[in-house]
């Protein structure tokens, strides 16, 4: 496949992510409004940081008037389970791929971009990449500034549809290799099962979500690699 | 109180150190068959993780969010892809959320 036609392809295969960044952005203005941010300060945030999670624990941090070292310990935890996707993409993409180019897609690894990556064949192409993230950033950034700008006028239940269609997108890249494989079938089971478990018990229930994927997948994803090696060429791999 | 530029400077740069760490810290295919299977489940683990229970508490109610989540897996089951699953759980929770 060619440069161009992978990055076409890459924010093709973007644009339903784009319509839900769109929405989940749109709250992420509105938040950063009440928090004491300016329309632009939002937007550049957003231009700049593509992430939900830590975007969001970043703007109660400057609305409390945290200290700078907090504010970026808090980033950071927020933000740990990237650690893992990027760590996956590392091997999606061609070896020799050079640093710039990777570091490039770094810059938006998320949540809904790395499941698309993963639905990819090996190698990965970064310009593939590319154009998910040109898909997506624009609308993300347009999407905060709608925020931060109108305010509530979204009903509620048009936001809830929405954002639970970036969930739905997760479910469709789990379930169905989960259906053609039993060890992926119990990893997911389990996976989902605990972090029910977690949300559920009082002295679980306020970790953060991004630190509770992290306790959850390090050692699942551990075990499951003692207890289950791949075949050699594993077709998921 | 600091200025709002030196907390976004500080977001947009944390996320990015975080991100890109592991691409400058392994730069060629990883051979050791425990971390290869490690990394090939990792997504499954994670992803699955940050979809339930979260997906139910995206909603107005547990039930709107539950029964998208019902049909999101469905659609996938019987081989749905991205797109469909996610229109079909957004219906759902829309319609839900607009009878209720």
């Amino acid at each position: 496949m060619g440069r161009r036609q992978a990055f076409f392809q890459g924010a093709r295969d973007a644009l339903p992510v784009s319509l839900g960044y769109f929405s989940v952005s749109f709250t992420l203005g509105l938040a950063a409004r009440q928090a004491g941010m300016s329309v632009l300060e939002a937007t550049v945030m957003s231009l700049i940081t593509n992430t939900s999670a830590g975007q969001f624990a970043g703007i109660a941090s400057f609305g409390a008037g945290s200290s700078l070292l907090l504010t970026a310990l808090t980033q950071a935890f927020v933000n740990l389970r990237y650690i893992l996707m990027s760590l996956s993409l590392t091997q999606r993409f061609s070896a020799r791929e050079p640093m710039g180019r990777k570091l490039l897609a770094a810059f938006d690894v998320t949540d809904e971009l790395f499941a698309l990556a993963m639905q990819q064949d090996k190698p990965l192409s970064p310009f593939y990449y590319y154009g998910m993230m040109a898909a997506t950033i624009p609308c993300w950034a347009l999407g905060t500034l709608l925020g931060a700008v109108l305010g509530s006028l979204l009903p509620q239940a048009v936001i809830h549809a929405v954002s639970v269609a970036l969930y739905a997108m997760f479910i469709a890249v789990v379930v169905p290799p989960a259906r053609h494989d039993r060890k992926i079938l119990k990893l997911v089971a389990l996976s989902m099962g605990l972090s029910g478990l977690m949300r559920a018990l009082p002295l679980t229930a306020g970790i953060a979500p991004g630190l509770r994927v992290i306790l959850i997948a390090l050692p699942l994803s551990y075990l499951f690699a003692r207890g289950f090696p791949l075949a050699e060429e594993a077709p998921y791999d | 109180m600091t200025d709002a530029w030196v907390y976004i400077l500080v977001i947009a740069g944390v996320t990015f150190l975080v991100r890109a760490f592991p691409f400058v810290l392994v730069r060629r295919p990883i051979k050791n068959p425990t971390l290869r299977a490690f990394l090939a489940y990792v997504p499954y683990a994670t992803l699955a993780a940050m979809a339930f229970p979260d997906m139910l508490l995206a909603t107005g109610s547990l039930w709107s969010g539950l029964l998208g989540f019902v049909a999101a897996v469905a659609i996938a089951w019987t081989g749905g892809g991205l797109f469909q699953v996610a229109a079909v759980a957004s219906g759902v929770v829309l319609a839900m959320e607009l009878v209720l």
